[in-house]
């Protein structure tokens, strides 16, 4: 039987050169969805294999690789995706944010602010933002190449005239570079102002619809929105009841059947910083400390 | 049917015509659905193409509107540069451009020309969004001064062409066209489906909507009522050929061809 | 106090031994071989090969048993591998009139040269469960004859030669064969990534779709005019020797479906065709693809395309299973974080109905 012997990183260097192809062409193109040939990959598709493939393709043996999903390192697919990357590639891993050169992540921007030397390798599902209005693939790509984004902003009027409100609350669509339209992935909309005058590389990559785009480092990106109904980013109500963090993006978390909750970060590493760096919330597992505006 | 607010715009631009035909021709195989039609139209002008089915009408209003290629001849317009410009030389991005804010169609069903589910004033905005305008309010305000043009009660801006008559869907696809002032129009037999009070009505509000805003319209239709009432022109279309030409009410009071004596003879009386 | 959850590495660890011993099940029951697999499960080592888009019986029976018989799961498996190996090139057309054929029926003449051969089927078998089958059934020796040596020609040739049906569209002199994992696919698809997509499309799906089209929506009333089943030699063109070299022998099917005739200004009418390909005896797979392959080809022949079947892109975008069960299944991922924005938009508009109809319920109480 044939055993199979892996390269580096799993993909063959004539993929990886496919792969970077495409990212050249979409760092070139900023919000251009990139079709590239996506590869069957060892993980099922829906599951980050786009991602996966634009990871593989740019990581070096010096690179320091961080992975995370809905914010954490820890949930499952994050693991499962840095073991892949451990086994394949061999390079290090970090659960810190600022030690991490290459960053996977999945529906989560990081808290702490990234910088010129690291790259946010974004998994998305869908990458096509008008696909919920417009099915057709031959009909989006020529709004796209024609710059019609007039359906994008019917969507929008059609949610003020029946909720008052735009209703989307995750991936909000967003205009780079004052040319295209483009779906950050289902990061909350919280997530979005982030993506703004970012200095690192952002790159997306949708292995099952094939598409990858990006975002070139120091470049304008802004939320679609009405001059007279503006983009409003979510706000919680409470800080963060382990560390105190009030600017954060808080997970609900359902302590007991009687409607118990409490909000904690959903960056995990941001977290877990802020609390070894003495900030405490209302909940947290530190000793007690008296602190003024409490809400617990 | 002479508008006297022709007077008050640029003699220069009404000298010239806005749309000319030459030589048009189709043929589908061995089928020639229209053969060697020419005119030229002037803006605010209103010209019927009337025709029974098979007659080549409505290949004609395709070519017209550049939605069909002609196997022989060419379709020139004047842009809004003042610059005349053969349809086939046009990019498309320039011809969906064209079709969202200097032309119109009115399509015979209107739920072909509108969004069913979506809002009547998204339907009415949409064009007004394509072109930049991103201001909720004034799109609103914009849509809702619309609907009372075409006669539409404002409370219904709101809700979805779905929900409405034939009549005030058609009324709707009139406002979602002419909100971007277009300077000319197509119509493609728009009063056919409705009752005849509601026609009546429709016939109507376009009138004076025409006059108003210096239309110029082809119109195709094989109602010769509904080319007596809106049109300066009318072309008589049988076997694919135009057979007479000239304005409306000579051709329709004194038809020189045989054909059209039989289709003017043919209308009932009120 | 609340502990942020943490261990899901432990946790991924212990399901993957606890699948591997559910995998293997009761320890006293003997181990499934590979060969038992490959020899009586025979179809679905078909089926995933052909789906897996990879011949190779030994492989794709391991890949069933890893799978635990989830057929998906091994195709997925087989794709997975198959990314890995390395390309030499496209081999020679495989020559189908030269087939050694073990089954080969058209339904559209009642005898052709070479005769109507039934094979190994379940067709015309009763549906009775056999419980003799359930241990130490010896099956009765299968009759045999002298081989015959009577030329199969392809029905389609047949008809061809007179002209009554379309030719079968040819490529380019030189024009390379498209190659569906390795470029994306684009609308319209031309007709080589077409053809690959249905044939690595879900037997399911197109089942559903083929049988659709024959209950109205998009029909092109189809006649099987052949289906045949049997080995074909696989050759490949070896530049430095200069000929083309024989790389062993593979089982395929084909189906070719004779379908409503066609005619337009310059051309008499014929009959058209639809067409399937696959590896080992998959008539189900064969016979739908013919039939959605036609359906797919309505606007190329002047057809209405109304149906679900003749919609290209909606059937191409959705026959690949292993995609769909990826998209599928990863609503199994955690999706907390849009969940948490969509809980936060959903109390604010809750929130803001409750006000706007307080007022009026105020004045009633007044």
């Amino acid at each position: 039987m044939n055993a199979p012997a892996y390269n580096f990183a799993y993909l063959d260097e004539q993929t990886k050169r496919m792969i970077r192809r495409a990212i050249l062409k979409a760092i070139a193109i900023p919000g251009y969805q990139v079709p590239f040939a996506s590869r069957e990959m060892p993980m099922p598709y829906g599951w980050g294999t786009g991602g996966v493939q634009v990871t593989a393709a740019i990581l070096g043996p010096q690179d320091v690789l961080k992975v995370i999903d809905q914010g954490s390192d820890d949930t499952t697919n994050a693991i499962s995706i840095r073991k892949f990357f451990a086994k394949t590639a061999g390079v290090a891993t970090t659960t810190a944010t600022d030690e991490a050169t290459v960053i996977q992540t999945r529906h989560r921007i990081p808290e702490t602010a990234l910088n010129e030397n690291q790259v946010l390798v974004y998994q998305v599902p869908i990458p096509e933002p008008l696909r919920f209005l417009e099915p057709r693939e031959t009909e989006t790509r020529r709004m796209h190449a024609l710059a019609e984004y007039g359906l994008m902003h019917v969507k929008l009027y059609e949610d003020i005239a029946r909720f008052g409100h735009i209703a989307t609350a995750y991936a909000y669509p967003v205009k780079v570079n004052a040319r295209y339209v483009m779906d950050p992935s289902p990061t909350p909309k919280f997530d979005n102002p982030k993506m703004d005058n970012c200095p690192a590389l952002q790159l997306f990559g949708a292995g099952r619809e094939k598409r990858i785009y990006a975002i070139p480092p120091y470049t304008q990106v802004v939320s679609l929105d009405f001059e007279d109904h503006p983009f409003e980013p979510y706000r919680f109500n409470a800080p963060c009841a382990l560390c105190g963090a009030e600017n954060s993006y808080l997970d609900e978390i359902v302590t007991d059947d009687k409607g118990g909750r409490m909000f904690v970060c959903s960056d995990t590493d941001y977290c877990e910083g802020r609390q070894a760096a003495g900030h405490h919330g209302s909940l947290s597992a530190a000793p007690y400390k008296e602190k003024a505006g409490s809400h617990g | 049917m002479v508008d006297q607010d022709m007077a008050d715009l640029d003699t220069l631009e009404n000298d010239q015509p806005l749309l000319v035909a030459e030589s048009l021709s189709k043929s589908f195989g061995r089928i020639a659905a229209c053969r060697d039609v020419s005119f030229a139209l002037y803006p605010g002008e209103v010209l019927a193409i009337v025709g029974e089915s098979g007659s080549g009408k409505s290949t004609l209003l395709q070519m017209l509107s550049g939605q069909l290629a002609p196997s022989a001849g060419q379709v020139s317009y004047r842009m809004r540069d003042g610059v005349t410009r053969d349809l086939t030389t046009l990019g498309e991005a320039e011809r969906r451009f064209l079709f969202r804010t200097d032309w119109g169609y009115v399509h015979q069903d209107p739920a072909q020309g509108l969004r069913m589910a979506v809002s009547a004033g998204a339907n009415v905005g949409e064009r007004l969004m394509a072109v930049g305008w991103d201001h909720y309010g004034r799109i609103r305000d914009t849509a809702s001064d619309w609907l009372t043009r075409v006669e539409i009660d404002v409370a219904r801006i709101d809700d979805a062409p779905r929900t409405y008559s034939g009549g005030m869907r058609q009324r709707l696809q009139i406002a979602r066209n002419l909100v971007t002032g277009p300077r000319l129009v197509f119509m493609d037999e728009p009063t056919g489906g409705l009752d005849v009070s509601v026609q009546a009505r429709l016939l109507d509000l376009l009138r004076s909507l025409v006059a108003e805003l210096h239309l110029a319209v082809i119109i195709v239709t094989h109602d010769l009522a509904v080319a007596r009432l809106l049109s300066h022109r009318v072309m008589v279309m049988k076997g694919g050929r135009v057979i007479e030409t000239g304005l409306t009410d000579q051709v329709l009071d004194d038809p020189r061809e045989p054909y059209t004596q039989l289709l003017v003879s043919s209308i009932l009386p009120p | 106090m609340y502990v942020a959850v943490k261990g899901g590495e432990r946790a991924i660890e212990n399901a993957h031994r606890l699948l591997a011993n559910a995998r293997r099940g009761d320890q006293s029951v003997p181990e499934v071989t590979l060969d038992q697999i490959s020899e009586q499960l025979g179809l679905a080592v078909d089926r995933v090969m052909s789906e897996g888009s990879l011949y190779d019986r030994e492989l794709v029976a391991l890949a069933i048993k890893q799978a635990r018989g989830d057929l998906i799961e091994a195709i997925f498996l087989v794709r997975a591998f198959r990314a890995t190996l390395p390309r030499f090139g496209a081999s020679e057309p495989v020559d189908t009139g030269a087939m050694r054929v073990q089954r080969r029926v058209s339904s559209t003449f009642k005898d052709i040269p070479g005769g109507q051969i039934l094979g190994p089927t379940f067709d015309y078998t009763h549906r009775l469960l056999d419980p003799s089958l359930a241990e130490g059934f010896v099956p009765e020796a299968p009759a045999t004859a002298e081989a015959s040596t009577a030329a199969t020609p392809r029905v389609t040739d047949i008809l061809g030669r007179d002209g009554l049906i379309e030719s079968s569209p040819q490529a380019e002199d030189g024009a390379g064969v498209g190659d569906l994992t390795r470029e994306p696919l684009n609308f319209p698809a031309d007709r080589d990534l077409r053809l690959q997509n249905l044939a690595r499309g879900d037997e399911g799906f197109l089942l559903a779709m083929g049988y659709s089209t024959q209950r109205g929506y998009g029909r092109n009333h189809p006649f099987a005019g052949e289906i045949r089943f049997g080995e074909v030699e696989v050759e490949f063109l070896a530049e430095e020797v200069g000929f083309a070299v024989p790389l062993g022998s593979i089982e395929l099917t084909e189906c070719q479906m004779v379908n409503q005739f066609k005619g337009s200004a310059t051309e008499a009418p014929c009959f058209t065709r639809g067409y399937g390909l696959a590896f080992g005896q998959s008539e189900r797979k064969t016979m739908s693809m013919a039939l959605v392959d036609r359906a797919l080809r309505a606007r190329e022949l002047g057809e209405e395309a109304l149906a679900p079947a003749q919609d290209e892109e909606f059937v191409l975008s959705h026959s690949d299973n292993v995609q769909a069960t990826g998209f599928v299944e990863h609503l199994k991922l955690p999706h907390y974080v849009d969940f948490q924005s969509e809980l936060g938009l959903l109390r604010k508009l809750r929130q803001e109905f409750a006000e706007a109809n307080a007022e009026p319920m105020k004045e009633a109480a007044e």
